[in-house]
């Protein structure tokens, strides 16, 4: 069993379970011309984990700024944990608001760019939001950010700042950051799309870890087909703006339906 | 009676040291007062509250398009009739503060944009209230590669400084002047002046370049 | 108000000067800018250092101070100048030696890959600087200058205080004679500010015309363009 199992069940949900986590119904986002999300109806069940694939501007990232609060939807309601996120009417000029802020506050993100705070050290980094959000004492903060640097891997370099370390090492206090604030969904948007290959295993080892040991919600938009195949219980296949096709990973990996999911993994897995 | 006397020039050294001594304190004061008040104005702007930002925004390009002088002479003139009386250093203190304030706007400015936009979604993803956000995350990395370009307008405060002598403010152009109308010798005195403002100026501006290339490894 | 009608025939005279003095301020500063400016790159110590020494006393000492000395202190030393003359040539030099550095950077960032085309070209190096660097430079050396005229507009102002009769002059005195001092001098900082929009549109009318690559115009801004440019 991990060493780290009292951190990683700090984790998991104190409520009873619910069914659905997240849902979006009939959301839309345009930018001018470009349509990225078209009416979309989406849900993911409590503790599920996605992969989302599919081309460039295909949407997938959209979803997951929807979410975190990147992006307001042109239309549609997006819930959390059965809290309303956005209820964005058509025609008028949507804004985040109170309900917004609180329920914002059950999803964590993990950028592809990492986007530590590069003049901190990476224990402030780490317990920056749970002080001043949560308003955790530093005594409690600094503890449990210990244990998630433990966790994953990184306990020797919390006095570092982020410049000093490599990239794979800042994606992974990345995510310790954004576990911090114990949220009940993660997002990874692209995780390692922007590190050197040799760095892609250790941070995609933390995913699996979280994804095996905990009962999150996690959402993964990604390139890497054999770890989607292997983290998810459910792949969706996003192409412009609208769901192609979703299953089990076998299903799709293995037998894809639609001719377009067909299309997409014989270029990425071509060579 | 030669061009140039130098006992002349020795003795006259004490008054325009002391309006030097009042030309520092001024420029330090007023540097000051340029400082907090340009990164508030920036704030404000970046914010883009309506009415507000834009009214500020507008204000920035008007002192920025306008002469010193002549902004000096409506505090120094003008204030006093809608109530507002100072003594003429205040006075001139609070001018050039506000003069300059329109100019590190714009540096400040220049340097929340240049900060990565990832910094932003990094603080919103962690839910940070606005507040602290902009005190942790982002003045911190905004101010630092601007410093050099404060640092420059610090030298140029102190140069223009010498603008308040039109509002009777006895500085060290100011005294210059003095001296030169007292004793009707204005070669001594002036070039005593500028020789003062030149040591100041051009070591610092010096110093200011080595920061450049300290702060700014791109330069 | 009914002073500002009053006097508006004098204070468009002031205008008229200082759109003179500008013009005129204008022109030295452009013939310094370069002269100090290419002697600044040159290999040659003896035409280097003069620029450099040229350069930071103008910098370090104070537009004001040089006034000033040009208009009371160098009768001293027998030399009579005219209130205008003084004015305009301590604008000129002192703005000038900022133009300078201007120049110098400019050609400077541009001389690298540019000059070791043009020798391998077998061009001297007079025709490479007269006919690859030079032309290619003053694009881009544009809207720093333009802050350089927007500068050297609101220091006209200065002049008003060694006797020239500009429209800071012409308001100080109406201001004198009719006590209406918030009209008068709002009126010219009106006026002085329509005078430094036009030179920021002129400024960019020209970066549109001497554009070398149409699609650069969107370019990224350098901090240093974003603040003006202008250092101690």
């Amino acid at each position: 069993m991990s060493p780290h199992t009292d951190i990683l069940k700090t984790l998991n949900a104190t409520e009873s379970p619910r069914d659905i986590e997240i849902s979006f119904a009939g959301v839309s986002k345009a930018w001018g011309d470009n349509h990225v999300l078209r009416g979309l109806d989406f849900e993911v069940r409590a503790g599920e984990k996605v992969s989302i694939i599919g081309p460039s501007g295909s949407g997938k990232t959209t979803i997951l700024r929807i979410l975190m609060t990147l992006e307001t939807p042109d239309v549609g309601l997006v819930t959390v944990g059965g809290d309303v996120l956005w209820d964005a009417k058509p025609g008028v000029k949507n804004k985040e608001t109170k309900q917004t802020r609180i329920t914002r506050r059950k999803v964590g993100m993990v950028f592809q760019q990492f986007n530590l705070f590069p003049h901190m050290t990476v224990l402030e980094n780490v317990v920056e939001a749970p002080i001043h959000v949560l308003g955790i004492s530093k005594e409690d903060a600094n503890a449990r950010a210990i244990d998630l640097l433990e966790l994953v891997g990184l306990k020797d370099h919390m006095k570092h700042t982020p410049p000093e370390l490599s990239g794979g090492q800042q994606q992974r206090v990345a995510i310790a950051r954004a576990l911090a604030m114990r949220p009940r969904v993660m997002l990874f948007d692209e995780p390692t799309s922007a590190l050197d290959p040799e760095l892609i295993g250790e941070v995609l080892n933390v995913i699996r870890q979280l994804a095996t040991t905990t009962d999150m919600t996690m959402l993964l938009v990604t390139h890497e087909m054999r770890f989607a195949q292997e983290f998810s219980d459910r792949v969706v296949m996003f192409d412009k703006g609208v769901v192609v096709e979703q299953g089990p990973p076998e299903q799709i990996f293995k037998h894809p339906e639609h001719e377009r999911t067909q299309r997409f993994l014989k270029a990425v897995t071509a060579y | 009676m030669s061009i140039w006397d130098t006992n002349f020039a020795i003795s006259i050294i004490p008054i325009l040291l002391q309006g030097f001594w009042l030309t520092l304190q001024i420029t330090f004061i007023s540097f000051l007062i340029s400082l907090v008040v340009g990164l508030l104005v920036s704030i404000i702007r970046f914010m883009k509250i309506p009415v507000v930002s834009l009214i500020f925004s507008f204000l920035v390009q008007f002192v920025r398009g306008t002469p010193l002088l002549v902004q000096a002479y409506i505090a120094f003139y003008v204030f006093p009739k809608f109530g507002v009386t100072f003594d003429a250093v205040p006075t001139g203190i609070v001018v050039l503060g506000l003069n300059y304030s329109a100019y590190t706007a714009e540096v400040y400015r220049a340097g929340i944009e240049q900060l990565h936009v990832g910094q932003w979604e990094a603080a919103r993803a962690l839910s940070l209230p606005p507040l602290r956000t902009w005190i942790r995350i982002v003045v911190p990395q905004a101010v630092r590669p601007i410093i050099p370009v404060l640092g420059n307008y610090l030298i140029m405060m102190f140069k223009d400084s010498a603008i308040l002598s039109s509002i009777t403010i006895i500085e060290l152009l100011g005294s210059a002047l003095q001296v030169g109308s007292s004793y009707y010798r204005y070669l001594e005195p002036i070039t005593i002046a500028g020789i003062l403002y030149l040591v100041v100026s051009f070591p610092c501006s010096l110093l200011i370049r080595k920061l450049e290339h300290r702060f700014v490894p791109a330069h | 108000m009914s002073a500002v009608s009053e006097y508006s025939w004098l204070l468009l005279q002031g205008l008229g000067v200082t759109i003179l003095v500008t013009v005129l301020g204008a022109i030295l500063t452009l013939f310094v800018a370069f002269t100090a400016g290419l002697s600044g790159l040159s290999r040659h110590w003896y035409l280097r250092w003069p620029s450099s020494i040229f350069v930071e006393f103008f910098r370090g000492s104070g537009l004001l101070v040089q006034m000033f000395w040009f208009f009371y202190a160098l009768p001293f030393l027998g030399i009579q100048l005219t209130p205008l003359f003084a004015g305009v040539l301590a604008l000129g030099l002192n703005e000038g030696a900022y133009a300078a550095e201007i120049v110098r950077g400019t050609i400077r960032s541009r001389a690298k890959g540019q000059t070791e085309a043009a020798i391998a070209l077998g061009m001297s190096p007079g025709l490479r600087m007269r006919r690859v660097l030079i032309p290619q430079s003053i694009p881009a050396m544009l809207p720093a200058f333009g802050n350089v005229m927007v500068d050297l507009l609101k220091n006209t102002s200065l002049v008003s205080l060694v006797t020239v009769s500009d429209l800071t002059w012409r308001a100080f005195t109406a201001r004198i004679a009719t006590g209406q001092t918030v009209a008068l001098f709002l009126t010219i900082l009106v006026l002085y500010f329509i005078l430094s929009l036009l030179i920021g549109w002129l400024t960019k009318w020209l970066e549109k015309r001497f554009a070398l690559d149409r699609k650069s115009l969107g370019r990224q801004q350098s901090m240093k363009s974003l603040v003006g440019g202008i250092s101690a």
